[in-house]
């Protein structure tokens, strides 16, 4: 809502001396948020009101362009060169004279152009800085008008310098969607006197009603007004001033009857409609639309309606969509001489869906949807009937329709001690009844509760706690004062939030740096990665409404992501990369929909499980994306590339972050390549994958080659157990080194374990040190060196004992594995 | 000098005169002075303090003196030792004290040299925010809750006092998920945990919930689509609007310093009655001491306890959420939001492990 300060000034008596500054703070106090505040750039130097007085038409030029006589209140009239044709003689308008400088520094000289000297210039309203509406200069009324002298200064008259101020309105406060609400809300926050322009009572129209009317609905329309006018002067231009102000209220000015229902609406809040008369075709019928039903709304669509559209039909079928936007038929046009004014009260919650389906978010319909005051129908077609005969010579025909079907009003009860309660500061009773006033309740304070019917405006207020907010809120919502609560003791992060956190900086210091991606993806990178058709990853969720039609999907796995930002910040120039990511992702699957009970009460059991149960199983990932070096060439020497080893020891360093046992085997998963792909299990279930990518996807994606990745589901991952620590003996150990040589195809994990079952509880610690190929090792063979560490915990090992625990060792890694000692 | 096994020849009694043994002792003296090095020193040290030193002979001799003149004899033998021992031992005191230096001298580095061998990691300063925003609850007591992303339509909306065709609905901006009677949603906000948690717990209810929300716009310096929120919600007898302000100045002094306060403005959410936003003073602001819009509060609205079965007249809660990007835009000065999401390493390893 633009609110221009010289409109509201008409309203509240804004006292000496408030600065724009001031009316910012107190709409801020009053809870309607000042997005911008709009100031005219300043003119300067002389600008008058000038009368035409002669126009001489230049031809021999490459467009029209008149040389004028203009008297601007001085002696003689100055000569005036201008090429804009929208003014006769007799019209005044406003003329800057030598010396004035208008927005952007334009300065006005004398000066001779097109063989004539100009001395000044007749000015546009875009000129002036006070609007955009180029399409020709700016008059301000035309021969006969009541208009200013020539040579009166014009800066006030147009309203130079007039601040509009753009608020931000709330959804429950449909009423400061008008002038009316703006004044009253700030009479109450400028603690000034104000006057309501819609307390007025409209004129005794006599006559028969101006229009056969059935209201077939009035569930969706509880009030409907019209008035018919006659004698309209189609040429009639706008006045000035109600140009400007919806200008400055940023409506584009149509037409004097289009204009007047606009303006009408800026000022009471009340959207009209106007009809063109004898463009309706028999009586007029609100009802609901028939499935399939067609009209074509003002702005020229064609739109199908569904049978929850509600109407405005005559004889010939729809003529507008109601309380959201009129029909082409019956459009004002440019030869309309009699027309229909329409003022309703529609059912806010059927104008949202009709918006919202025809994807019309018109003005009136903003405002229905948020609430608009049913008392005002038959005010703002007395307003607008008040305007089209001043400026455009209509007059009012028969009676008003007023088909008014709206119940008793509502009240609320409230304990007076509520609002106290509530904010935890101590209103009084009376203090509370007054603001309550402010708000325009009517409240009934002989008892307690207080028994209040809150104003016609106001349809949000409906509950107690709706009224506790207005009182707070005038009373002023900053003063509330601060009180630290304490709250019963608590339990901590839970086992499963302290693992993320682990999780997370446990990479990090490993070198990883955090990369969080959107969570869409396209189907294209599934096939990039190679996932085969019925890989379970291809079934995604799907977004109805997505950013990007390329991206419709939420990702079922981070790498889409991951390498997406690995790709961006290789484009940036960085070569060795650690990225990991974690966070949810969304797999696909079969689901009922969820259901969308009422909110009147809690859900019964039964269907609160069906609304949990719909929402699917969002795990949490992690993974892991390395290109380039993972350790630097330096100093110390050369660099080392990234490999599927690093890929997996950060599946590992996750899993002892986790404080899980992790067991690694091949692996075989897209988009891993094959014989570079580790499966990682905990308790024997498969938890994630690791390794270096497939070459093709490395290709597809236009990734380094190498690139390697894992990716691991940390909500699989058990809970850990309750570390139990071990005992430490303080006796020798008893060091051996084991070369082992067994065939290529043995995963060294085996031979570990094999010699881990066979050494038994002798063992403190074992750990591969050499791997080894070629002569002379045998070809189709390998050298896989351990080093072991024997301790008894009671007792120095004797040589007996430690070679005893070695050829166990030997023999079930012989028995299992194959293996042999190397000679 | 005598043989060691010649202990009464008078002529070897002669070594135990002063004489000798001051020459003795002089003659050590001097040698070691003259070992240029500890192998030097190794090299003369069996002459003048081994088994045949001539100290050490000398004091086989007293065996053979009468003992009248024994313990005159055996002071100066011994004395002569202990000094020629002295000497000895602080001339490789000397010596070791050299080599060592010139070892170590040798052994210097050039400690500048940066040894960056595996690139440093950080956690981003979203995650860290989060945590920090949390840990400050948990200090107060609070549990940390969590909710889906893909979410319900009821609890992001109905449960939340939004029904179908309330404004605030539209204005949301929502990614609505297919088909279209999903009945499903991507989070507009961290609300929907509030409902989650209201509906599962009864009374007293103090958590605060971080995660990730989403909405339609299109990524620019200011809006992103997906954005991260902490939801806070106490419910329980007796809490005001005061103790609300309570809590959001004491998070807002946690991070903005001593000085931060909140102001707080008029406002509407379907959930809160009363609704305020709030800013946050904060004294370090890049661009000097300064207000900043922070985040919306209030009291919870009646309706949402009863939608999720908890008595108004019973209870009563207040409700808060804030959002992380701006919150980190004017903590850290980050001017642009692209910055946040695009996941460059050299924005997020700025912020380290921690922040």
């Amino acid at each position: 809502m633009r609110v221009p300060v010289g409109w509201l000034a008409e309203y509240v008596d804004v006292p000496a001396g408030t600065t724009v500054e001031d009316l910012d703070t107190a709409f801020v106090r009053l809870g309607l948020e000042v997005e911008e505040i709009h100031r005219p750039e300043p003119v300067t130097g002389p600008l008058v009101v000038g009368r035409v007085l002669e126009i001489e038409e230049l031809a021999g030029f490459k467009k029209p362009i008149r040389y004028t006589q203009v008297d601007v209140g001085e002696a003689q009239p100055r000569g005036i060169v201008c090429g804009a044709r929208n003014f006769a003689v007799g019209d005044t308008v406003v003329v800057a004279l030598p010396g004035a400088v208008l927005p952007g520094g334009f300065e006005i000289a004398a000066r001779t152009t097109y063989d004539h000297v100009s001395d000044g210039m007749i000015c546009s309203v875009r000129e002036l800085g006070i609007g955009d509406d180029h399409a020709g200069i700016l008059v301000l009324g035309t021969d006969g008008d009541d208009v200013p002298a020539p040579g009166t200064d014009a800066g006030s008259i147009v309203g130079l310098g007039d601040v509009v101020i753009e608020l931000a309105v709330t959804p429950d406060r449909g009423y400061c969607l008008s002038m009316r609400g703006i004044a009253r809300e700030m009479g109450t926050g400028l603690a000034a006197p104000w006057r309501d322009p819609g307390a007025v009572t409209p004129p005794a129209w006599s006559g028969e009603p101006a229009w056969d009317v059935t209201v077939a609905d009035p569930a969706r329309c509880d009030r409907f007004s019209m008035l018919a006018m006659e004698g309209l002067d189609p040429t009639a231009p706008s006045p000035w001033w109600m140009r400007r102000r919806l200008a400055q209220a940023a409506v584009r000015s149509i037409s004097l009857a289009v204009d007047v229902t606009n303006y009408v609406m800026l000022e009471l809040g009340q959207p009209m409609h106007a009809f063109d008369r004898d463009a309706v075709t028999g009586p007029i019928t609100v009802r609901l639309a028939r499935e399939g039903e067609k009209l074509t709304t003002l702005d020229g669509t064609t739109r199908k309606l569904t049978s929850d559209d509600l109407l405005i039909t005559d004889e010939s079928g729809p003529i507008g969509m109601a309380a959201v936007m009129g029909g082409a038929s019956t459009e004002i046009g440019d030869g309309t001489t009699a027309v229909l004014l329409e003022a309703a009260h529609w059912e806010p919650t059927g104008v949202a869906r009709t918006a919202r389906r025809h994807r019309l978010p018109s003005e009136a319909a903003k405002r229905f949807e948020r609430g608009v005051d049913p008392e005002m129908t038959v005010v703002a077609l007395a307003r607008a009937a008040e305007l089209l005969a001043e400026y455009g010579g209509a007059r009012v025909v028969g009676g008003v329709v007023d088909i008014d079907t709206r119940g008793p009003r509502p009240t609320i009860e409230l304990d007076a001690a509520k609002p106290a309660r509530v904010a935890g500061v101590p209103y009084t009773a009376a203090q509370v009844v007054e603001l309550l006033g402010a708000v325009g309740c009517a409240v009934d304070a002989s008892g307690n509760p207080l028994v209040v019917t809150p104003p016609t405006w106001r349809p949000d207020l409906t509950d107690p706690a709706d009224l506790v907010e207005e009182v707070i809120r005038l009373a002023g919502i900053d003063d509330i004062p601060s009180i630290l609560p304490t709250a019963p003791p608590g339990r901590g992060l839970t086992d499963a939030q302290r693992r993320r956190r682990s999780v997370g900086r446990t990479l990090a210091e490993a070198g990883y740096v955090e990369a969080p991606s959107y969570p869409f993806v396209g189907l294209p990178v599934l096939d990039a990665l190679a996932l085969p058709d019925d890989d379970p990853r291809r079934q995604a969720v799907l977004v109805r409404n997505p950013l990007s039609e390329e991206e419709p999907a939420l990702r079922t796995t981070l790498l889409p992501g991951l390498l997406a930002t690995l790709a961006r910040n290789l484009s940036r120039g960085q070569r060795d990369l650690a990225l990991f990511e974690h966070g949810a992702v969304f797999p696909g699957s079969d689901r009922r929909p969820a259901p969308v009970p009422g909110a009147e009460s809690r859900p019964d059991d039964e269907t609160l499980a069906a609304v949990l149960g719909a929402v699917p199983a969002q795990p949490w990932h992690v993974a892991v994306a390395l290109a380039g070096n993972r350790e630097l060439r330096g100093w110390w020497g050369p660099g080392r590339p990234a490999n599927w080893a690093d890929a997996v020891e950060a599946a590992r360093l996750v899993a002892a972050a986790a404080g899980v046992e992790l067991t690694v085997r091949a692996g075989e998963l897209a988009p891993w390549h094959p014989g570079r792909c580790a499966e990682l299990l905990v308790d024997g279930r498969v938890v994630g994958h690791a390794g270096e990518l497939h070459p093709r996807v490395c290709a597809a994606l236009d990734l380094p080659a190498r690139t390697s990745v894992m990716e691991l589901d940390v909500d699989a991952l058990p809970p850990a157990a309750v570390p139990v620590g071990p005992t430490i003996s303080a006796f020798p150990p008893v060091l051996l080194d084991l070369a082992l040589v067994v065939g290529d195809d043995v995963p060294a994990a085996e031979v570990a374990e094999a010699l881990r079952q066979g050494a038994g509880e002798l063992l403190e610690s074992l750990r591969l040190f050499d791997v080894y190929t070629g002569p002379p090792v045998p070809a189709g063979s390998r050298s896989l060196a351990y080093a072991l560490t024997l301790r008894a915990p009671d007792r120095t090992l004797t040589s007996e004992e430690a070679t005893a625990v070695r050829d166990a060792a030997l023999a079930a890694a012989a028995e299992r594995t194959g293996a042999e000692l190397r000679g | 000098m005598s043989g060691a096994n010649d202990p009464y020849d008078p002529k070897q009694v002669a070594a135990l005169s002063p004489e000798a043994l001051d020459e003795a002792v002089t003659a050590a003296e001097k040698a070691f002075a003259q070992a240029g090095d500890l192998e030097a020193l190794a090299a003369v040290r069996p002459a003048h303090l081994g088994d045949r030193a001539p100290v050490l002979l000398a004091r086989r001799e007293l065996g053979a003196l009468p003992p009248a003149a024994r313990s005159d004899a055996g002071k100066r033998v011994n004395a002569a030792r202990q000094a020629v021992t002295e000497a000895y031992e602080t001339r490789l005191a000397e010596l070791e004290a050299q080599r060592d230096a010139r070892v170590l001298a040798e052994e210097r580095v050039d400690v500048t040299l940066a040894w960056d061998r595996t690139p440093r990691g950080a956690r981003h300063p979203i995650t860290t925010l989060m945590e920090r925003i949390g840990d400050v609850f948990v200090g107060m007591g609070y549990e940390v809750a969590e909710g889906p992303e893909l979410e319900a339509e009821w609890l992001n909306f109905d449960a939340l006092n939004i029904g179908r065709d309330h404004p605030a609905r539209t204005m949301m901006d929502t990614f609505f998920i297919a088909p279209e009677d999903s009945g499903l949603v991507l989070r507009t906000h961290t609300s929907p945990v509030q409902a989650r948690t209201m509906l599962s717990r009864t009374p007293p209810i103090y958590i605060v919930a971080p995660g990730r929300t989403y909405r339609t716009d299109e990524l620019d310096a200011t809006h992103t689509p997906v954005f991260h929120q902490v939801e806070g919600l106490a419910v329980d007898r007796g809490l005001t609007m005061a103790h609300l302000r309570g809590t959001l100045d004491h998070l807002a002094r946690s991070l903005f310093g001593a000085d931060a306060v909140t102001r707080w403005r008029p406002s509407y959410f379907p959930f809160t009655e009363p609704s305020a936003e709030f800013d946050v003073w904060f004294p370090e602001h890049r661009d000097g001491p300064r207000w900043v819009e922070w985040g919306g509060c209030g009291m919870v609205n009646p309706r949402v306890l009863i939608a999720c079965g908890i008595d108004p007249d019973e209870y009563s809660g207040f409700a808060f959420g804030m959002g992380i990007e701006r919150a980190l835009q004017f903590r850290s000065g980050v001017g642009d939001m692209r910055d946040i999401v695009e996941g460059d390493v050299r924005f997020t390893r700025s912020f380290g492990v921690e922040q």
